[in-house]
C-alpha cells in the first residue's frame, strides 16, 4: 500500500524560510551515543548548518601511557573502545612488537585475528542496535543485543572476560584456545549466520526502514577522500580499500574473504556494507578455527619479550570495525614509551557530520549519524 | 418514621420507575450506581434517623430527586473507573506483548506484571511537581490539563454496549471526532508555551501530523455514517448486526482507518511529535512527575478511543456474529472490550515492527495514499448505497 515512490522522496527544501535557530543535541541527548554534541542550525526542520563538538570524555590517555611500562598499557588499550576492545589491544601489541622487531608465533596470529573478528561482529551488532533506536524501533535494538550476547559468551570462553578482555600480549596472546572453544565458536557462528537474517529481514523488507535510510546522508567519493573518512563509511561510497586486504597485518593475507563495496554513498549503502562485513567476519572466524586446529595443540602461542624497547619509532595501522586506526610509538630505550599517539577513525569520521546532515531534516540526523557509528572512548582518548 | 428497621430505608426500588430517570433506555451502570446509592444512602439515612428520629434529612436523602443526583455521582465514578482499568490493562498488554515481540519478558511485578502499571502511576504521583522557571505558566498547565481532560472525556463517552453508555446522542461519532481533534491544538500551544526548542518542534509536528491524517479520517467516518444512515453509535452498530459487519464492504477503509487511528493516537510509526531519537521527548519534554504520568495516561486513553472507533465503525461493536441480538445472555461489554484489545494488539505489533516515519513522509502518506484510498472507499460505499445493497 505504501508504495516506494510515495515515501521514498528525499527531504525537500522549501522557498519559505523561518527564523534560524540552533538546536544543541547532546551531550545528554538520546541521539548521541556517548558524550558528544551536535549543534544543528535549523530552518524550520531543515538543517542549514552543523557543528560537532567532542572532548567531553578526554581522559589524557596518551599522556598516561607515558608513565606506564609497556605491558601495563595493554588493559588501558582495552578501554579505548568498549564495543571492540580487542582491536585496540591488538593494535598496541603489534606496534610494540614492530618496535621490538620480533615476529610472533603463527598460532597467536590466528587467535588474534579471530579475536578481532569476534569484536568486529560485536561492534557491528552494537551499531545495529543503535540504528534501531535512532529510527524509533526497539525490537531491532533488543534482537541485535541478544545476538551480541552470544559473542560475549564466546569472549568469556576465550579469555574469561566479556568486554574489556585484556587478551593479546606483547609477543602473542594470553592463553591458548581449547577444543571446547573451537566447538562453541563454530556453533555460535553457524547459529548467528542464520539468526541475523531475522534482523535483516525486519529492516530490509520494511519500506519504512528502507525509506528512512535510502537517499539520506549522501557522501561522494571526493568528499570522503577530503575528509579522511575510513572504514565501512568509506566503502559505502565506492572506495575499494581495506587494510586487512591491501596492507595485511598478522595473517590476514592467508585468509579468504571479500571486501564489500557499494557505490551509492547513502546511509543504506553504509548499512549494507556493515551487514555484509558481519558475514565476512564469520567466514574469517571459521577459517581461523581450522588453521589453529591444523597447527596443533602444543604449538607456542606467546614469546618472551624484553621489557625494554630499543630506541626508535614504530607505526602500525589496522582495520578497526569503525575504520582505520593507527598507533605511532616513539621509544627512548627505557621500559616506558616516550610517546604513544593514537589515530582514532571516529575522531576523523566525525568531521563528516556537517556535510552529512546539511540539507536533511532534523528527523534524519540521528539516522544519518548512526551510520558513522560513534564511539567516544577512542575519539576523545 | 421513629426508630425503624434498616430495611425500611434500603428498598432497592426499580430505577426506571424513578420519575427523574435521566436516560431514555435502560442503563446498566446507572442501575448499578442507583443500587449502590440506595445501599449507602439508606445506611446513612437509617443512622441519622437513629440519632434524630423523625427528622426530614433522612427522608430527603432517600427521595427520588436526591437519589438520582447522588446516583449520578456514583455513575460518573463507575464509568471513569472502568475506563481507567481498561486503559491500565491496555498498558499492561502493550508491555507484555511488546516484551514478547522483543524476545524479553515484559514487566514482571505482581499479577503477571500488571502491578507495574500501578507502581509507575504511584511513583509519578510521589514525584516533585516541578515547573521550569521560564515557561508560560498558565498556558503550560492549562494545555496539559485540557489534553488530559479531553482525552478522559472522550474515553468515557465511548459506549461499551447499548446498555452501557453516558449519553446516547444523535451525532455520537462526530462529537467524539471533534473532541479527538482538539488535542493537537493544545499540543501546539503547549509546545510553544514551554520555552524549549524540542517542545516547539514537537508541537509543530503535531500540527503537521494532524493535517495529514485528519481529512482522510473524516472522509472514512462519513462513509461509515453514510452506510449506516446515521451518526448515532447505536444505530451504526445495530445496522452492522442487521446486515454485515462494515469491514467487509469497506475493507479499504478498514485498513486505512487502522493506520489513521494509529496516527490519531500518536503511536509508532506516527509518533513524530514525541520522537525521542531527535527531540528528547518532543512536546512532553518539560512536563515532569505527575503531569507527565497523566499525559502518558491520556496517550493510552486516546489509544483506547482509537481502537474503540475502529471496533464501532467496522467490527460490529458489541455484537457477536451468528447470534441474533447478541446482547441477551452474553456480556456485550466484554465482547466490545475484547474486540478493542484485539485492535490494540495490531497496534502493538505495528509498534514492534516498524520504524518512525519522517515528517515529510507522513504528509506524503496522508495526502497521496490515505486520501485517495479514503475517497475510493467513499466511492465504493456510494455505489453500494445507490445499488440498494444497504
Amino acid at each position: 500500500m505504501m508504495s516506494r515512490d510515495v515515501i521514498d522522496i528525499k527531504a525537500e527544501t522549501s522557498e519559505l524560510h523561518t527564523d534560524k535557530m540552533w538546536v544543541i543535541m547532546g551531550p545528554q541527548h538520546p541521539f548521541s551515543h556517548g558524550l558528544w554534541t551536535l549543534k544543528a542550525r535549523l530552518d524550520g526542520e531543515i538543517v542549514v548548518d552543523a557543528e560537532p563538538i567532542i572532548g567531553y570524555l578526554h581522559r589524557g590517555w596518551e599522556k598516561e601511557c607515558e608513565n606506564r611500562t609497556y605491558p601495563k598499557i595493554i588493559p588501558m588499550a582495552d578501554r579505548l573502545c568498549y564495543a571492540a576492545s580487542m582491536t585496540y589491544t591488538h593494535l598496541y601489541c603489534m606496534t610494540v612488537e614492530k618496535a621490538l622487531g620480533i615476529d610472533i608465533p603463527e598460532k597467536a596470529k590466528y587467535i588474534r585475528i579471530m579475536a578481532d573478528e569476534i569484536c568486529r561482529i560485536q561492534s557491528h551488532l552494537m551499531w545495529l542496535a543503535a540504528v534501531g533506536t535512532d529510527l524509533g524501533n526497539l525490537t531491532v535494538f533488543l534482537w541485535a543485543m541478544r545476538e551480541r550476547e552470544f559473542f560475549m559468551d564466546l569472549n568469556v570462553r576465550m579469555c574469561g572476560a566479556r568486554m574489556t578482555t585484556n587478551f593479546p600480549r606483547i609477543g602473542g596472546v594470553r592463553n591458548d584456545i581449547d577444543d571446547e572453544f573451537a566447538m562453541f565458536a563454530s556453533r555460535c557462528v553457524e547459529r548467528f549466520e542464520k539468526a541475523i537474517w531475522d534482523i535483516i529481514a525486519m529492516i530490509d523488507d520494511s519500506s519504512v526502514f528502507v525509506s528512512r535510510m535510502k537517499g539520506t546522508g549522501i557522501l561522494s567519493r571526493e568528499q570522503c577522500a577530503n575528509l579522511g573518512i575510513t572504514g565501512p563509511a568509506m566503502r559505502g561510497t565506492g572506495v575499494d580499500f581495506d587494510v586487512r586486504r591491501d596492507d595485511p597485518y598478522d595473517n590476514y593475507d592467508k585468509m579468504d574473504f571479500e571486501v564489500p563495496v557499494l557505490k551509492e554513498g547513502d546511509s543504506y549503502a553504509r548499512y549494507m556494507v556493515r551487514i555484509e562485513e558481519l558475514f565476512q567476519s564469520c567466514k574469517i572466524i571459521k577459517q581461523c578455527l581450522q588453521k589453529v586446529k591444523a597447527i596443533g595443540r602444543n604449538a607456542p602461542y606467546r614469546l618472551k619479550v624484553p621489557s625494554k624497547v630499543p630506541a626508535g619509532r614504530a607505526f602500525v595501522r589496522m582495520e578497526d570495525p569503525r575504520g582505520e586506526s593507527m598507533m605511532y610509538l616513539i621509544s627512548d630505550g627505557t621500559d616506558k614509551p616516550y610517546r604513544l599517539k593514537v589515530r582514532s577513525p571516529i575522531f576523523v569520521n566525525v568531521s563528516a557530520a556537517k556535510p552529512l546532515v546539511l540539507g536533511s531534516r532534523i528527523a534524519d540526523v540521528p539516522a544519518v549519524m548512526a551510520m558513522i557509528d560513534m564511539c567516544l572512548g577512542e575519539t576523545d582518548r | 418514621m421513629a426508630y425503624s428497621s434498616i430495611l425500611d430505608w434500603i428498598q432497592f426500588k426499580d430505577v426506571m420507575s424513578n420519575p427523574f430517570y435521566p436516560f431514555e433506555s435502560y442503563n446498566l451502570p446507572f442501575d448499578l450506581s442507583y443500587k449502590i446509592w440506595e445501599l449507602l444512602g439508606g445506611l446513612i439515612a437509617w443512622l441519622i434517623n437513629l440519632i434524630f428520629p423523625g427528622n426530614g434529612v433522612s427522608v430527603w436523602l432517600m427521595s427520588d430527586e436526591i437519589s438520582n443526583v447522588f446516583a449520578l455521582v456514583v455513575f460518573m465514578i463507575i464509568i471513569f473507573l472502568v475506563v481507567f482499568v481498561v486503559t491500565l490493562l491496555s498498558l499492561w498488554m502493550e508491555r507484555k506483548v511488546l516484551g514478547r515481540v522483543m524476545d524479553r519478558r515484559g514487566t514482571m511485578i505482581g499479577l503477571k506484571g500488571f502491578m507495574q502499571c500501578l507502581a509507575d502511576g504511584f511513583k509519578t504521583f510521589l514525584k516533585e511537581n516541578t515547573i521550569p522557571r521560564k515557561v508560560d505558566k498558565k498556558t503550560y498547565l492549562w494545555t496539559a490539563a485540557l489534553i488530559i481532560g479531553t482525552s478522559a472525556l472522550i474515553a468515557c463517552m465511548i459506549p461499551l454496549s447499548d446498555r452501557w453508555f453516558v449519553v446516547n446522542y444523535g451525532t455520537g461519532l462526530l462529537i467524539i471526532m471533534a473532541l479527538f481533534a482538539l488535542a493537537p491544538f493544545f499540543i501546539l500551544v503547549s509546545g510553544w508555551a514551554q520555552n524549549n526548542k524540542y517542545s516547539l518542534i514537537g508541537g509543530m509536528r503535531a500540527a503537521e501530523l494532524m493535517i495529514s491524517y485528519e481529512v482522510p479520517m473524516l472522509i472514512m467516518i462519513a462513509s461509515t455514517c453514510l452506510l449506516a444512515g446515521s451518526f448515532n453509535i447505536n444505530d451504526i452498530v445495530n445496522m452492522q448486526g442487521d446486515t454485515i459487519w462494515f469491514f467487509i464492504p469497506q475493507i479499504i477503509g478498514f485498513i486505512t482507518f487502522i493506520f489513521c487511528a494509529t496516527a490519531e493516537a500518536e503511536r509508532v510509526p506516527f509518533d513524530i511529535a514525541e520522537a525521542e531519537a531527535e527531540l528528547v521527548e518532543g512536546w512532553q519534554t518539560e512536563y515532569a512527575g505527575m503531569k507527565w504520568g497523566l499525559i502518558m495516561l491520556a496517550d493510552y486513553l486516546r489509544g483506547y478511543v482509537s481502537c474503540a472507533m475502529v471496533v464501532i465503525m467496522y467490527l460490529g461493536g458489541w455484537l457477536i456474529p451468528f447470534v441474533s441480538g447478541g446482547v441477551n445472555g452474553w456480556f456485550p461489554e466484554i465482547v466490545f472490550l475484547l474486540k478493542v484489545w484485539s485492535v490494540f494488539f495490531i497496534m502493538i505489533i505495528l509498534r514492534g515492527a516498524l520504524a518512525r516515519v519522517r515528517t515529510d513522509q507522513i504528509v506524503n502518506i496522508g495526502w497521496k495514499v490515505f486520501m485517495p484510498l479514503s475517497v475510493a472507499n467513499l466511492a465504493v460505499v456510494l455505489l453500494l448505497k445507490l445499488g440498494g445493497v444497504f
